[in-house]
C-alpha cells in the first residue's frame, strides 16, 4: 500500500463534495421537519419504537428488503426487479467496501468523506496479495452488476412492456436529468478506476479496461479529466436529487420506520404524507393497475401524478384527481414502497370547507329503537345499497331462517346510513354523527352479532364503529361458518362460478377466503386473471366524487372483461353495489354470494 | 277571526320569477350540468332515506333551487348522508352526490351570509 498523493486531496473531489453536503443538510432538515409535523404522541411512538427490539427487527429487515433487494418489484417482474435491486445493492456494496478499504489501508484517514469514493486515486492497493486481489475483485464484481442495471434501465426507457410495465411515467425535467447524471456515474467510475488499475491495481473489469484501452489510457495526462468527470456526475446527482424522484432513496428510510411504528396518515401533506409523498419513486406500478386507466386519458390521473402535483402544489390539479378517484385502494397495496394514495386523497378531500353544514337532527334513531322491543342473538344490518337489491335482503333472511337463527332487521324500511359514504367524501364531522346514531341503535337492541351484507357498511363498523362485545360480521364469514358448522347444507351444482373480490371486502378488510369456501361448495370455482389483492374494481364505487354515470361504462366492462375470461357461467360478488353495477353490463347472470347459496339450500 | 269558520286564507304561493336572484343557480349550473338533466320523475325522493325525516329530496331541491326557495332547499340538503341511492336509480344518470357538494358549497346559509 502506497500513498499516491500524500496530501490525500484533490481539487476533483470538490463537486462531489458540494452535492454530498447539500444532500446531507436536505435531508436532515426534511426529516427533522417530517418528524416535527407528527402529532405529540405519535412522535413519542416513533421514537419509542426503536427501543422495540420487534420493531427494530422489522425496520432493519425492511430497510434490506425493501430499499436495497427490492422485493416487491421481485414480485411483480424479476427483470424489474433485478434492474432496481442490482443497482441499489451494487451501489450500497460499493460504498460499504470502499470504507472497508479506508478503514483497513488508510484508517487515519477515515474522517475524509471523499476518500472511499475516489480511493483508487489517492491510494494504491497491490493486487498481488490475497486481500488486496480479493477487495479488487468485489469492487469490480458490484460495479458490474450495477452496468449490468443500467443497461437493463436504458432498455426500459425503450420497451418497457419487457418489464411487465405497459405504461411508464411521463418523466419531468429534474426527473431526467437525475436520470441521465445516474446512468453517466458507473461508465465514469469504470473508466477512470481503468487508469489507475496499471498504478494501483485492478481487477477483472478495470484491468482488461485498460488493456483494451491502453494507448488512451496509458496516457495519464488523459486520467484527471475523467476523474473530474466521475466527480460532477456525483455532484450533479445529488444536487438535483431533492427535486427529482431519486429522492425516494433518502425518503424510504425515514418512511419505513415511521410505518412500522403504526403511524396513521393524518394530514394530505404533513408528517407520514410528506414522507409518503417524497418516498414516491415515480415507478409508475400505479398507472397499469389503476381501475381508472381503463380509458387512457385516465392514466393522468394516477398515484404518482398526484404525488407530482402535491410536490408542485397545483391545487387544481389535485382537487380533480382526489376526487375522481374510486378508492379501491389498488395502488396502495402494488406500491413498492407503501404510498397510500387513496389515504391522501381523502386527507385531501377533507380539507374543502362546505358553507352548507349538516344537520341530522331531524334524523331520529329512537324510531329504530323502538321497533327493536325483542333482544335477538343477530342484528341484520342490511344498509342502504341493499334496500336497492332486495334479492339480497331476501337471501340472506332464507339463509338464516334455514339455520333457525335468532334474527332481527334493523333497517328494514329505511335506516340511517352507515357514515363510510360521508367519511370518504372527507366530511367526517357528518359521518360521526351517523356512527353515533347507528351505535345508539345497535347497543340498545342487545344483539351479540352484527351481520352486514355490504362491504362499505363492514369497513366502517370495523374501523371506526366501538362496539364493544358485539361480533361483526360479514355475511360471507358468516354464511362460510354455517356451512362449517353443518348448520347449513348447500347442493353443489357444476354451475361455473368466478368470484369478484368487492374492494372494501377484499383489500379494504381482507377477507378473501371465506367467500370462495362458500362458492366453491356451491359449484365449480373459477379464478379471474386478477384476483384477490389485486382485483379490479366493478366502476361503481361510491369513492369517487366527481366519475359521472357515462364515464363508469369503459370501467365496469374492463373489469367484467378480466372477470370472464375463465368463461364461468355466471359472477358471483358479495356486494350489493358491485352486483348493481356489474349487471348493467355483464353478458351473463350476476348473483350474490347470498343469491347462489339461499338456492342452493338442502 | 280569520278562524272562526274553521278555516282560512292563506298567503299565495306564487313565485315571481322575475324576482328571483338566479347567480347562485347559474353558477351551480356551470359547475354542474347535470343539474339541468333532470326530469322531476321523483325516483331519488321514493329511495332518499333522509327523506323519510325530513323530506329530503334532490327533484325538490332542485325545483326550490330555481325557483329561488334557497331556505327550503339548504334546509333538506343539510340532512343528506350522502349514501348515493338516488345516484344508482337515477334514470338520467346524475351525479347527485357530486351536485349536492357543490350545492353545500356553493349555497350559503342566511346566517352565515
Amino acid at each position: 500500500m502506497r500513498d499516491l498523493y500524500p496530501s490525500g486531496f484533490d481539487s476533483f473531489i470538490l463537486p462531489f463534495m458540494i452535492g454530498m453536503t447539500f444532500v446531507l443538510c436536505w435531508c436532515g432538515i426534511g426529516a427533522v421537519r417530517v418528524i416535527a409535523e407528527l402529532d405529540r404522541e405519535d412522535r413519542k411512538k416513533f421514537f419509542l419504537s426503536f427501543l422495540n427490539p420487534k420493531i427494530l427487527g422489522k425496520n432493519i429487515r425492511d430497510w434490506f428488503c425493501d430499499c436495497l433487494f427490492h422485493v416487491k418489484l421481485w414480485k411483480r417482474n424479476k427483470l424489474l426487479g433485478y434492474m432496481h435491486s442490482s443497482i441499489a445493492f451494487g451501489w450500497f456494496m460499493i460504498i460499504v467496501i470502499g470504507h472497508i478499504e479506508v478503514f483497513i489501508y488508510t484508517p487515519e484517514r477515515i474522517h475524509r468523506m471523499w476518500y472511499p469514493i475516489f480511493f483508487r486515486y489517492f491510494v494504491a492497493v497491490t493486487e498481488s496479495t490475497m486481500k488486496g486481489s480479493f477487495f479488487f475483485f468485489l469492487m469490480d464484481f458490484f460495479l458490474l452488476m450495477i452496468l449490468s442495471g443500467i443497461i437493463l434501465a436504458m432498455v426500459k426507457r425503450v420497451r418497457s412492456r419487457l418489464f411487465g410495465m405497459r405504461r411508464t411515467t411521463r418523466a419531468s425535467l429534474t426527473d431526467l436529468i437525475g436520470l441521465y447524471a445516474l446512468w453517466s456515474i458507473f461508465p465514469l467510475r469504470l473508466l477512470a478506476e481503468g487508469f489507475t488499475a496499471d498504478i494501483s491495481g485492478g481487477s477483472f473489469l478495470t484491468k482488461s479496461l485498460n488493456m483494451v484501452l491502453h494507448s488512451f489510457m496509458s496516457d495519464s495526462m488523459n486520467a484527471l479529466p475523467v476523474w473530474w468527470a466521475y466527480s460532477i456526475a456525483l455532484g450533479v446527482f445529488m444536487c438535483i436529487l431533492p427535486f427529482s424522484r431519486y429522492m425516494h432513496i433518502p425518503a424510504e428510510i425515514l418512511l419505513i420506520p415511521l410505518r412500522n411504528a403504526g403511524i396513521k396518515l393524518k394530514h394530505e401533506d404533513k408528517g407520514v404524507a410528506r414522507a409518503e409523498l417524497y418516498s414516491c419513486p415515480s415507478c409508475g406500478v400505479c398507472i397499469d393497475t389503476c381501475p381508472l386507466s381503463a380509458v387512457p386519458a385516465n392514466s393522468r390521473d394516477a398515484t404518482v401524478y398526484l404525488n407530482r402535483q402535491l410536490k408542485r402544489h397545483n391545487e387544481k390539479r389535485i382537487d380533480q384527481i382526489s376526487e375522481k378517484c374510486m378508492l379501491c385502494g389498488k395502488c396502495s397495496v402494488v406500491c413498492p414502497v407503501g404510498v397510500e394514495g387513496d389515504k391522501i386523497r381523502i386527507a385531501h378531500r377533507s380539507r374543502k370547507k362546505y358553507s352548507i353544514a349538516h344537520d341530522y337532527s331531524l334524523i331520529d334513531e329512537g324510531k329504530f329503537i323502538g321497533n327493536m322491543t325483542e333482544k335477538r342473538r343477530v342484528l341484520y344490518f342490511m344498509g342502504c345499497m341493499t334496500a336497492l337489491t332486495p334479492a339480497i335482503r331476501k337471501a340472506v333472511t332464507a339463509i338464516m331462517d334455514k339455520a333457525g337463527e335468532d334474527y332481527t332487521i334493523m333497517d328494514g324500511d329505511g335506516g340511517i346510513c352507515c357514515g363510510r359514504p360521508m367519511l370518504v367524501a372527507g366530511r367526517k364531522d357528518a359521518a360521526m354523527e351517523m356512527i353515533e346514531k347507528n351505535t345508539k341503535i345497535i347497543k340498545s337492541s342487545g344483539a351479540s352479532v352484527l351481520l352486514v351484507n355490504c362491504p362499505i357498511c363492514y369497513k366502517i363498523f370495523k374501523e371506526n364503529y366501538s362496539l364493544e362485545g358485539i361480533e361483526i360480521l360479514h355475511h360471507t364469514e358468516f354464511i362460510d361458518r354455517l356451512v362449517s358448522e353443518g348448520r347449513i347444507a348447500i347442493d353443489r351444482s357444476e354451475t361455473k362460478y368466478v368470484y369478484h373480490d368487492p374492494c372494501e371486502l377484499g383489500r379494504g378488510c381482507g377477507i378473501y377466503d371465506q367467500p370462495r369456501n362458500v362458492v366453491a361448495a356451491a359449484g365449480t370455482l373459477v379464478e379471474a386473471d386478477v384476483n384477490g389483492k389485486e382485483s379490479i374494481c366493478c366502476g361503481g364505487s361510491i369513492g369517487s366524487l366527481s366519475l359521472g354515470f357515462d364515464k363508469r361504462k369503459a370501467l365496469t366492462e374492463n373489469a367484467l372483461k378480466h372477470l370472464t375470461c375463465g368463461s364461468p357461467d355466471a359472477i358471483v360478488t358479495a356486494c350489493p353495489l358491485c352486483k348493481t353495477t356489474f349487471n348493467r353490463y355483464s353478458d351473463r347472470p350476476v348473483a350474490d354470494i347470498a343469491e347462489v347459496t339461499a338456492e342452493r339450500l338442502i | 277571526m280569520m278562524n272562526i269558520f274553521g278555516f282560512r286564507l292563506s298567503a299565495s304561493s306564487a313565485i315571481d320569477m322575475d324576482k328571483v336572484d338566479r347567480t347562485l343557480f347559474d353558477k351551480l349550473c356551470a359547475e354542474e350540468p347535470d343539474a339541468r338533466r333532470c326530469m322531476s320523475c321523483g325516483s331519488c325522493s321514493a329511495t332518499c332515506p333522509a327523506g323519510e325525516f325530513t323530506g329530503m329530496s334532490v327533484r325538490k331541491v332542485l325545483h326550490n333551487l330555481q325557483r329561488g326557495k334557497e331556505r327550503e332547499a339548504l334546509k333538506m340538503v343539510s340532512s343528506c348522508m350522502l349514501c348515493g341511492k338516488c345516484n344508482m336509480v337515477c334514470p338520467r344518470g346524475i351525479n347527485t352526490r357530486h351536485l349536492i357538494l357543490s350545492v353545500c358549497r356553493i349555497y350559503k346559509t342566511e346566517e352565515s351570509r
